[in-house]
């Protein structure tokens, strides 16, 4: 049974396309999310592309010299960001499942973007 | 009706703050208003006061400054973006113990709490993205 309905799902929806570690989207995308929600917001995620790396399981900081995104992400749940959204489609192409992601997340098919993207009041698209 | 612009694209480096520029003159010359446009990401270098490109390409940072000082568009810029790029206004220069200011009035240093709010008290938020 699906977890996608026409009911409207929150007040921002920030949608996450770039890969972690080679630039700041990531980082910038949910420093967003986290004012929103420190706001009063109700807040999604959407992982679409390459966003569906950021949620792999045991990423360090690295050797780049950057904080690294776990640590962010494992701290949506004290923000109460309890949505994850992420785009089946992306997921699959990459050899991904569900599995292999530090969070649960709830898969969404190609028909169904639309009405997640339909359910939020603001979408910010990084 | 009255827009807001999100430019999350440097200047040159991408077509994103050169778009984003056309769309607001393209707007207000259809009547419409463009009150606020708030740089983030690369975009917060659309702010860069020494910015000098040579004399027969556009000058984006002063297209900027005219289109505030001509329709009292606000120019925002996310103060956490900024600084970690070297963008600082004289108090945050002397805040820093830097001899340098890179980034002055029109342009205002502010928090993404602003952002949030832009997308609420204005009819469109239009993002323009590399």
């Amino acid at each position: 049974m699906s977890e996608i309905t026409e009911a409207p799902h929150g007040d921002l929806l920030v949608m996450l396309r770039h890969a972690p570690h080679g630039g700041l989207w990531l980082r910038e995308a949910l420093d967003l999310a986290l004012v929103g929600a420190a706001f009063g917001q109700s807040v999604s995620l959407l992982l679409m592309g390459d966003g569906v790396w950021a949620l792999l399981r045991e990423q360090g900081p690295g050797p780049l010299g950057q904080k690294g995104s776990q640590s962010t992400f494992e701290m949506l749940e004290m923000y109460d960001i309890e949505r994850l959204y992420v785009d089946a489609d992306s997921l699959e192409t990459r050899g991904l499942t569900p599995d292999d992601l530090l969070l649960p997340v709830i898969e969404v098919s190609a028909p169904e973007l639309s009405t997640v993207l339909a359910g939020h009041r603001q979408i910010f698209n990084f | 009706m009255r827009y807001a612009l999100l430019v999350l694209g440097g200047p040159y480096s991408h077509q994103a703050a050169h778009s984003a520029l056309r769309f607001a003159h393209a707007a207000i010359a259809r009547g419409h208003r463009v009150d606020t446009v708030f740089f983030y990401h690369d975009g917060v270098y659309n702010a860069s006061h020494f910015a000098a490109p040579p004399q027969d390409e556009p000058h984006l940072v002063d297209a900027w400054c005219d289109l505030q000082r001509t329709h009292g568009t606000t120019l925002q810029v996310c103060v956490a973006a900024a600084l970690r790029r070297g963008l600082l206004d004289a108090r945050e220069a002397e805040r820093h113990g830097k001899s340098g200011v890179s980034l002055e009035p029109p342009f205002e240093l502010t928090g993404l709490g602003q952002l949030l709010d832009i997308g609420q008290t204005h009819e469109r938020l239009i993002t323009f993205a590399p």
